[in-house]
Protein backbone atom coordinates (compact mmCIF):
# COMPACT_ATOMS: atom_id res chain seq x y z
CA UNK A 1 0.00 0.00 0.00
CA UNK A 2 0.95 3.88 -0.76
CA UNK A 3 2.33 5.59 1.66
CA UNK A 4 0.10 8.20 3.78
CA UNK A 5 2.95 11.08 2.04
CA UNK A 6 2.90 9.34 -1.25
CA UNK A 7 -1.27 9.74 -0.77
CA UNK A 8 -1.22 13.26 -0.13
CA UNK A 9 0.81 14.41 -2.60
CA UNK A 10 -0.86 12.84 -5.48
CA UNK A 11 -4.19 14.22 -3.80
CA UNK A 12 -2.23 17.76 -4.01
CA UNK A 13 -1.26 16.90 -7.80
CA UNK A 14 -4.40 16.39 -8.84
CA UNK A 15 -6.06 19.42 -6.87
CA UNK A 16 -4.52 21.28 -8.60
CA UNK A 17 -5.00 19.79 -11.95
CA UNK A 18 -8.75 20.26 -11.55
CA UNK A 19 -8.10 24.06 -10.99
CA UNK A 20 -6.52 24.17 -14.15
CA UNK A 21 -9.45 22.48 -16.36
CA UNK A 22 -11.26 24.84 -14.17
CA UNK A 23 -9.91 27.50 -14.88
CA UNK A 24 -9.81 26.58 -18.64
CA UNK A 25 -13.46 25.68 -18.40
CA UNK A 26 -14.30 29.53 -17.87
CA UNK A 27 -12.25 30.56 -20.35
CA UNK A 28 -13.97 28.31 -23.27
CA UNK A 29 -16.90 29.34 -22.00
CA UNK A 30 -16.56 33.31 -22.30
CA UNK A 31 -14.82 32.19 -25.77
CA UNK A 32 -17.37 30.41 -26.55
CA UNK A 33 -20.08 33.21 -26.43
CA UNK A 34 -18.48 35.56 -28.12
CA UNK A 35 -17.55 32.79 -31.05
CA UNK A 36 -20.86 32.41 -31.05
CA UNK A 37 -22.44 35.95 -31.22
CA UNK A 38 -19.87 36.54 -34.20
CA UNK A 39 -21.25 33.82 -36.04
CA UNK A 40 -24.92 34.85 -35.45
CA UNK A 41 -23.51 38.71 -36.19
CA UNK A 42 -22.31 37.08 -39.84
CA UNK A 43 -25.40 34.98 -40.49
CA UNK A 44 -27.77 37.60 -42.38
CA UNK A 45 -24.90 38.45 -44.89
CA UNK A 46 -24.14 34.76 -45.58
CA UNK A 47 -28.42 34.51 -45.78
CA UNK A 48 -28.93 37.86 -48.54
CA UNK A 49 -25.99 36.76 -50.20
CA UNK A 50 -27.49 33.15 -50.98
CA UNK A 51 -30.78 35.08 -52.40
CA UNK A 52 -28.84 36.86 -54.39
CA UNK A 53 -27.15 34.25 -55.59
CA UNK A 54 -29.50 32.52 -56.17
CA UNK A 55 -32.05 33.92 -58.37
CA UNK A 56 -28.59 35.23 -60.28
CA UNK A 57 -26.88 31.94 -60.11
CA UNK A 58 -29.90 29.78 -62.32
CA UNK A 59 -30.02 32.67 -64.91
CA UNK A 60 -26.13 32.26 -65.89
CA UNK A 61 -24.77 28.09 -64.69
CA UNK A 62 -27.09 27.31 -67.84
CA UNK A 63 -24.88 29.35 -70.50
CA UNK A 64 -21.78 27.44 -71.51
CA UNK A 65 -19.22 30.00 -70.67
CA UNK A 66 -20.75 30.18 -67.22
CA UNK A 67 -17.38 31.10 -64.72
CA UNK A 68 -15.87 28.22 -63.77
CA UNK A 69 -15.89 29.14 -59.73
CA UNK A 70 -19.81 28.88 -60.05
CA UNK A 71 -19.88 25.29 -62.53
CA UNK A 72 -16.19 24.19 -61.73
CA UNK A 73 -14.30 22.95 -64.80
CA UNK A 74 -16.75 20.33 -65.75
CA UNK A 75 -14.73 17.75 -64.75
CA UNK A 76 -14.46 15.16 -61.41
CA UNK A 77 -11.20 14.03 -61.00
CA UNK A 78 -9.09 16.16 -58.60
CA UNK A 79 -10.93 16.46 -55.71
CA UNK A 80 -9.79 19.43 -53.22
CA UNK A 81 -10.79 18.81 -49.71
CA UNK A 82 -10.14 21.96 -47.22
CA UNK A 83 -10.07 20.18 -43.64
CA UNK A 84 -10.38 22.77 -41.12
CA UNK A 85 -9.65 22.05 -36.86
CA UNK A 86 -8.58 24.36 -34.72
CA UNK A 87 -5.26 25.30 -33.34
CA UNK A 88 -5.54 24.01 -30.10
CA UNK A 89 -6.63 20.55 -28.40
CA UNK A 90 -7.61 19.48 -24.91
CA UNK A 91 -11.24 20.05 -26.62
CA UNK A 92 -12.03 16.36 -26.67
CA UNK A 93 -12.88 14.14 -29.48
CA UNK A 94 -12.91 17.91 -31.95
CA UNK A 95 -9.87 17.61 -33.89
CA UNK A 96 -9.83 14.01 -34.31
CA UNK A 97 -13.58 13.42 -35.33
CA UNK A 98 -12.93 16.34 -38.23
CA UNK A 99 -9.76 13.93 -39.07
CA UNK A 100 -11.42 10.59 -38.98
CA UNK A 101 -14.08 12.04 -41.43
CA UNK A 102 -11.55 13.88 -43.29
CA UNK A 103 -9.19 10.31 -43.80
CA UNK A 104 -12.39 8.12 -44.66
CA UNK A 105 -13.24 10.83 -47.56
CA UNK A 106 -9.76 10.55 -48.41
CA UNK A 107 -9.96 7.14 -49.00
CA UNK A 108 -13.33 6.50 -50.63
CA UNK A 109 -11.99 8.85 -52.48
CA UNK A 110 -8.61 7.63 -53.54
CA UNK A 111 -10.70 3.93 -54.13
CA UNK A 112 -12.70 5.86 -56.97
CA UNK A 113 -9.46 6.36 -58.55
CA UNK A 114 -9.82 10.19 -57.88
CA UNK A 115 -6.89 12.49 -57.04
CA UNK A 116 -6.71 14.12 -53.71
CA UNK A 117 -5.50 17.42 -52.36
CA UNK A 118 -5.61 18.41 -48.77
CA UNK A 119 -5.35 22.46 -47.93
CA UNK A 120 -5.81 22.66 -44.34
CA UNK A 121 -6.94 25.26 -42.03
CA UNK A 122 -5.74 24.79 -38.03
CA UNK A 123 -2.28 23.57 -36.98
CA UNK A 124 -4.45 19.96 -35.28
CA UNK A 125 -5.92 18.80 -38.37
CA UNK A 126 -2.77 19.54 -40.61
CA UNK A 127 -0.72 17.44 -37.76
CA UNK A 128 -3.40 14.85 -37.62
CA UNK A 129 -3.08 14.38 -41.38
CA UNK A 130 0.24 14.30 -42.40
CA UNK A 131 0.86 11.26 -40.55
CA UNK A 132 -0.84 9.42 -43.18
CA UNK A 133 -1.44 11.88 -46.48
CA UNK A 134 1.43 14.35 -46.26
CA UNK A 135 1.98 13.86 -50.07
CA UNK A 136 -1.44 15.26 -50.57
CA UNK A 137 -0.76 18.47 -48.60
CA UNK A 138 -0.95 21.55 -50.84
CA UNK A 139 -1.28 24.18 -48.29
CA UNK A 140 -1.56 25.49 -44.58
CA UNK A 141 -3.30 27.99 -43.18
CA UNK A 142 -3.12 28.47 -39.49
CA UNK A 143 -4.48 31.26 -37.42
CA UNK A 144 -3.00 30.91 -34.47
CA UNK A 145 -2.18 34.11 -32.35
CA UNK A 146 -5.26 35.57 -33.75
CA UNK A 147 -8.23 36.73 -31.11
CA UNK A 148 -10.76 37.11 -33.57
CA UNK A 149 -11.05 36.10 -37.30
CA UNK A 150 -11.88 38.51 -39.52
CA UNK A 151 -13.62 38.56 -42.83
CA UNK A 152 -10.25 39.12 -44.52
CA UNK A 153 -8.75 36.08 -43.01
CA UNK A 154 -11.29 34.27 -45.01
CA UNK A 155 -10.64 36.19 -48.19
CA UNK A 156 -7.29 35.40 -48.20
CA UNK A 157 -8.12 31.55 -48.03
CA UNK A 158 -10.21 31.96 -50.89
CA UNK A 159 -7.66 33.83 -52.82
CA UNK A 160 -5.55 30.95 -52.56
CA UNK A 161 -8.35 28.46 -53.45
CA UNK A 162 -9.55 30.29 -57.01
CA UNK A 163 -5.89 30.87 -57.66
CA UNK A 164 -5.74 26.75 -57.72
CA UNK A 165 -8.64 26.72 -59.85
CA UNK A 166 -7.48 29.04 -62.15
CA UNK A 167 -4.26 26.97 -62.45
CA UNK A 168 -6.20 24.03 -63.12
CA UNK A 169 -5.14 22.14 -59.70
CA UNK A 170 -8.20 20.77 -59.34
CA UNK A 171 -12.03 20.11 -60.75
CA UNK A 172 -14.19 19.77 -57.31
CA UNK A 173 -13.49 21.59 -53.82
CA UNK A 174 -15.22 20.68 -50.86
CA UNK A 175 -15.05 21.96 -47.28
CA UNK A 176 -15.08 19.77 -44.56
CA UNK A 177 -15.68 21.29 -40.52
CA UNK A 178 -17.50 20.99 -37.66
CA UNK A 179 -20.87 22.13 -37.91
CA UNK A 180 -21.87 23.73 -34.51
CA UNK A 181 -25.47 21.82 -33.53
CA UNK A 182 -25.04 22.90 -30.16
CA UNK A 183 -22.86 23.62 -27.21
CA UNK A 184 -22.44 19.75 -26.45
CA UNK A 185 -22.60 18.42 -29.98
CA UNK A 186 -20.26 19.33 -33.37
CA UNK A 187 -20.85 17.41 -36.24
CA UNK A 188 -18.20 17.03 -38.91
CA UNK A 189 -19.57 17.80 -41.90
CA UNK A 190 -18.85 18.93 -45.79
CA UNK A 191 -19.79 21.44 -48.06
CA UNK A 192 -19.27 21.38 -51.57
CA UNK A 193 -17.83 24.86 -52.87
CA UNK A 194 -17.13 24.31 -56.25
CA UNK A 195 -18.82 23.81 -58.39
CA UNK A 196 -21.56 25.70 -56.11
CA UNK A 197 -24.66 24.00 -54.97
CA UNK A 198 -27.44 25.96 -56.40
CA UNK A 199 -30.95 25.30 -54.93
CA UNK A 200 -32.81 25.34 -58.59
CA UNK A 201 -36.41 23.51 -58.07
CA UNK A 202 -36.97 25.64 -55.46
CA UNK A 203 -35.91 28.76 -56.36
CA UNK A 204 -37.52 28.19 -59.73
CA UNK A 205 -40.95 27.86 -58.73
CA UNK A 206 -40.56 30.39 -55.90
CA UNK A 207 -38.74 33.38 -58.10
CA UNK A 208 -41.41 32.61 -60.94
CA UNK A 209 -42.65 36.46 -60.33
CA UNK A 210 -39.63 38.53 -59.43
CA UNK A 211 -37.11 36.53 -61.63
CA UNK A 212 -36.60 39.62 -64.37
CA UNK A 213 -33.70 41.62 -62.56
CA UNK A 214 -31.77 44.33 -64.80
CA UNK A 215 -28.19 44.52 -64.39
CA UNK A 216 -25.48 47.09 -64.04
CA UNK A 217 -22.77 46.59 -64.99
CA UNK A 218 -23.90 43.10 -67.18
CA UNK A 219 -24.62 39.95 -65.43
CA UNK A 220 -21.52 38.20 -66.31
CA UNK A 221 -19.45 40.99 -64.25
CA UNK A 222 -21.61 41.29 -61.08
CA UNK A 223 -21.25 37.45 -61.49
CA UNK A 224 -17.67 37.75 -61.37
CA UNK A 225 -17.69 39.84 -58.32
CA UNK A 226 -19.91 38.07 -56.53
CA UNK A 227 -18.97 34.10 -56.80
CA UNK A 228 -15.66 35.28 -54.85
CA UNK A 229 -17.55 37.40 -51.93
CA UNK A 230 -19.52 34.22 -51.79
CA UNK A 231 -16.87 31.64 -51.51
CA UNK A 232 -15.44 34.12 -49.29
CA UNK A 233 -18.82 33.98 -47.32
CA UNK A 234 -19.03 30.43 -46.85
CA UNK A 235 -15.56 29.95 -45.44
CA UNK A 236 -15.75 32.93 -43.12
CA UNK A 237 -18.64 31.00 -41.95
CA UNK A 238 -17.15 27.66 -41.50
CA UNK A 239 -14.64 29.30 -40.22
CA UNK A 240 -16.55 30.71 -37.47
CA UNK A 241 -18.56 27.88 -36.65
CA UNK A 242 -15.61 25.57 -36.43
CA UNK A 243 -14.70 28.04 -33.42
CA UNK A 244 -17.17 28.35 -32.09
CA UNK A 245 -17.79 24.21 -31.78
CA UNK A 246 -14.33 24.27 -30.61
CA UNK A 247 -14.59 26.51 -27.55
CA UNK A 248 -18.10 24.31 -26.86
CA UNK A 249 -15.84 20.86 -26.90
CA UNK A 250 -13.44 22.30 -25.35
CA UNK A 251 -15.82 23.77 -22.59
CA UNK A 252 -17.42 20.35 -22.83
CA UNK A 253 -13.98 18.39 -22.25
CA UNK A 254 -12.99 20.37 -19.48
CA UNK A 255 -16.39 20.17 -17.99
CA UNK A 256 -15.63 16.05 -17.70
CA UNK A 257 -11.99 16.83 -16.82
CA UNK A 258 -13.05 18.91 -13.60
CA UNK A 259 -15.48 16.53 -12.45
CA UNK A 260 -13.09 13.36 -13.27
CA UNK A 261 -10.88 15.15 -11.25
CA UNK A 262 -13.00 15.57 -8.30
CA UNK A 263 -13.67 12.05 -8.26
CA UNK A 264 -10.30 10.49 -8.36
CA UNK A 265 -9.86 13.08 -5.45
CA UNK A 266 -12.93 11.55 -3.81
CA UNK A 267 -11.40 8.26 -3.71
CA UNK A 268 -7.69 9.30 -3.08
CA UNK A 269 -9.06 10.86 -0.15
CA UNK A 270 -10.83 7.67 1.06
CA UNK A 271 -7.94 5.61 0.94
CA UNK A 272 -5.76 8.22 2.35
CA UNK A 273 -7.99 8.22 5.29
CA UNK A 274 -8.70 4.14 5.56
CA UNK A 275 -4.42 3.98 5.16
CA UNK A 276 -3.99 6.42 8.09
CA UNK A 277 -6.88 4.42 10.29
CA UNK A 278 -5.14 1.29 9.44
CA UNK A 279 -1.32 2.62 10.55
CA UNK A 280 -3.12 3.82 13.72
CA UNK A 281 -5.28 0.60 14.26
CA UNK A 282 -1.78 -0.92 13.84
CA UNK A 283 0.33 1.32 16.55
CA UNK A 284 -2.92 0.05 19.08
CA UNK A 285 -2.36 -3.54 18.62
CA UNK A 286 1.75 -2.90 19.07
CA UNK A 287 1.17 -0.79 21.96
CA UNK A 288 -1.19 -3.23 23.93
CA UNK A 289 0.09 -6.41 22.80
CA UNK A 290 3.25 -5.08 24.25
CA UNK A 291 1.81 -3.98 27.22
CA UNK A 292 0.17 -7.79 28.10
CA UNK A 293 3.39 -8.88 27.58
CA UNK A 294 5.35 -7.27 30.13
CA UNK B 1 -44.21 61.61 -49.56
CA UNK B 2 -45.22 58.14 -51.35
CA UNK B 3 -44.59 55.51 -48.97
CA UNK B 4 -41.41 53.52 -47.66
CA UNK B 5 -39.73 50.43 -47.82
CA UNK B 6 -37.17 48.30 -46.52
CA UNK B 7 -33.35 49.16 -46.29
CA UNK B 8 -31.10 46.17 -45.19
CA UNK B 9 -27.12 46.87 -45.08
CA UNK B 10 -25.38 43.91 -43.86
CA UNK B 11 -21.31 44.01 -43.95
CA UNK B 12 -19.86 40.51 -43.33
CA UNK B 13 -19.32 40.91 -39.76
CA UNK B 14 -22.92 42.16 -38.75
CA UNK B 15 -26.35 43.96 -39.94
CA UNK B 16 -25.85 47.24 -39.87
CA UNK B 17 -29.19 48.70 -40.91
CA UNK B 18 -32.71 47.35 -41.32
CA UNK B 19 -35.61 49.29 -40.93
CA UNK B 20 -37.89 51.11 -43.36
CA UNK B 21 -37.06 54.27 -45.46
CA UNK B 22 -38.25 56.37 -48.17
CA UNK B 23 -35.64 56.61 -50.35
CA UNK B 24 -31.80 55.86 -50.04
CA UNK B 25 -28.93 56.76 -52.58
CA UNK B 26 -26.93 54.14 -53.28
CA UNK B 27 -23.52 54.67 -55.08
CA UNK B 28 -23.81 51.93 -57.96
CA UNK B 29 -20.93 51.33 -60.17
CA UNK B 30 -21.94 53.29 -63.05
CA UNK B 31 -23.12 56.52 -61.22
CA UNK B 32 -24.91 57.41 -57.95
CA UNK B 33 -28.59 55.92 -58.08
CA UNK B 34 -31.82 57.32 -56.10
CA UNK B 35 -34.20 54.44 -54.77
CA UNK B 36 -37.88 54.92 -53.91
CA UNK B 37 -40.28 52.42 -53.03
CA UNK B 38 -41.65 50.17 -56.15
CA UNK B 39 -38.59 50.80 -58.42
CA UNK B 40 -37.78 47.99 -60.89
CA UNK B 41 -35.85 45.10 -59.51
CA UNK B 42 -31.83 45.43 -60.44
CA UNK B 43 -28.51 43.94 -58.95
CA UNK B 44 -26.04 46.32 -58.85
CA UNK B 45 -22.64 46.72 -57.85
CA UNK B 46 -21.39 49.15 -56.04
CA UNK B 47 -18.44 51.41 -56.14
CA UNK B 48 -16.59 53.13 -52.59
CA UNK B 49 -19.24 55.88 -51.75
CA UNK B 50 -21.65 57.51 -49.41
CA UNK B 51 -25.27 56.18 -48.95
CA UNK B 52 -27.91 58.58 -47.76
CA UNK B 53 -30.83 57.25 -45.90
CA UNK B 54 -34.03 59.84 -46.30
CA UNK B 55 -36.54 59.05 -43.98
CA UNK B 56 -39.73 61.90 -42.86
CA UNK B 57 -38.67 63.86 -45.73
CA UNK B 58 -35.07 64.26 -44.24
CA UNK B 59 -31.96 63.07 -44.61
CA UNK B 60 -31.41 60.75 -41.65
CA UNK B 61 -28.36 59.24 -42.68
CA UNK B 62 -24.80 58.76 -44.24
CA UNK B 63 -23.21 55.38 -44.56
CA UNK B 64 -19.74 55.05 -46.28
CA UNK B 65 -19.23 51.69 -47.63
CA UNK B 66 -16.64 50.73 -50.28
CA UNK B 67 -18.02 48.25 -52.35
CA UNK B 68 -20.33 45.45 -52.38
CA UNK B 69 -23.45 44.37 -54.23
CA UNK B 70 -27.08 45.63 -54.09
CA UNK B 71 -30.37 43.92 -54.49
CA UNK B 72 -33.34 46.11 -55.37
CA UNK B 73 -37.03 45.03 -55.82
CA UNK B 74 -39.94 46.74 -55.63
CA UNK B 75 -40.61 46.63 -51.48
CA UNK B 76 -37.27 45.97 -50.29
CA UNK B 77 -33.48 46.58 -50.94
CA UNK B 78 -30.63 44.44 -49.40
CA UNK B 79 -27.19 45.99 -49.43
CA UNK B 80 -24.15 43.77 -49.59
CA UNK B 81 -21.07 45.94 -48.42
CA UNK B 82 -18.13 44.29 -48.45
CA UNK B 83 -17.30 47.19 -45.12
CA UNK B 84 -19.65 49.42 -43.93
CA UNK B 85 -18.92 52.88 -41.06
CA UNK B 86 -21.19 56.01 -40.67
CA UNK B 87 -19.12 58.67 -42.18
CA UNK B 88 -18.93 60.57 -38.81
CA UNK B 89 -17.26 57.46 -37.54
CA UNK B 90 -14.80 57.88 -40.33
CA UNK B 91 -11.34 59.15 -39.50
CA UNK B 92 -8.92 61.01 -41.94
CA UNK B 93 -6.22 58.45 -40.65
CA UNK B 94 -7.86 55.33 -41.44
CA UNK B 95 -8.76 57.42 -45.16
CA UNK B 96 -5.22 58.35 -45.60
CA UNK B 97 -3.58 54.68 -44.36
CA UNK B 98 -6.08 53.18 -47.47
CA UNK B 99 -5.32 55.39 -49.82
CA UNK B 100 -1.71 54.60 -48.90
CA UNK B 101 -2.57 51.19 -49.24
CA UNK B 102 -4.21 51.06 -52.44
CA UNK B 103 -1.88 53.31 -53.99
CA UNK B 104 1.13 50.87 -53.07
CA UNK B 105 -1.04 48.24 -54.70
CA UNK B 106 -0.54 50.64 -58.09
CA UNK B 107 2.99 50.70 -58.25
CA UNK B 108 3.88 46.95 -60.46
CA UNK B 109 0.73 46.63 -62.19
CA UNK B 110 2.79 46.76 -65.72
CA UNK B 111 3.29 42.87 -65.41
CA UNK B 112 0.52 41.97 -64.26
CA UNK B 113 -2.82 40.76 -65.35
CA UNK B 114 -5.93 43.47 -66.44
CA UNK B 115 -8.04 42.07 -63.75
CA UNK B 116 -5.66 42.27 -60.92
CA UNK B 117 -5.24 46.08 -62.66
CA UNK B 118 -8.65 46.56 -62.50
CA UNK B 119 -9.22 45.31 -58.31
CA UNK B 120 -6.48 47.81 -57.72
CA UNK B 121 -7.93 50.53 -59.68
CA UNK B 122 -11.41 50.05 -58.08
CA UNK B 123 -9.25 49.71 -54.56
CA UNK B 124 -7.81 53.28 -55.44
CA UNK B 125 -11.28 54.49 -56.37
CA UNK B 126 -12.73 53.18 -53.01
CA UNK B 127 -9.99 54.57 -50.83
CA UNK B 128 -9.98 58.22 -52.33
CA UNK B 129 -13.60 58.36 -51.79
CA UNK B 130 -13.06 57.19 -48.10
CA UNK B 131 -10.77 60.06 -48.36
CA UNK B 132 -12.77 62.86 -49.89
CA UNK B 133 -15.91 61.51 -47.47
CA UNK B 134 -13.52 61.88 -44.62
CA UNK B 135 -12.38 64.64 -45.13
CA UNK B 136 -15.46 66.69 -46.05
CA UNK B 137 -16.90 69.14 -43.34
Amino acid sequence: MASLKMLRMRINSVKSTRKITQAMKMVAAAKLRRAQSQAEAARPYAERMERMLASLGAAVASSPDAPPLLVGTGRDQVHLLVVMTADRGLAGAFNSGVGRFARARVRALEAEGKTVKILSIGRKGAVYLKREFASRFVGEVSFQGKKTVEFADAAEVVAKISAMLEAGEFDVCTLIYNRFKSVISQIPSEQRLIPAPLPEVQEEAKAGPQAVYEYEPSEEEILAALLPQNLGVQVYRAILENSAGFYGAQMNAMDNATRNAGEMINKLTLNYNRTRQANITKELIEIISGAEAV
Amino acid sequence: MAGTFQLELVSPARLLLSRPVEMAVIPAAEGEMGVLPGHAPMIVALRGGVISVTEGGQVTEHLFVNGGFAEITPERVTVLADDATPVANLSKAAAATALAQAEAGMVDLQSSTPEKRDQAMVALLSAQAMVATAEAP
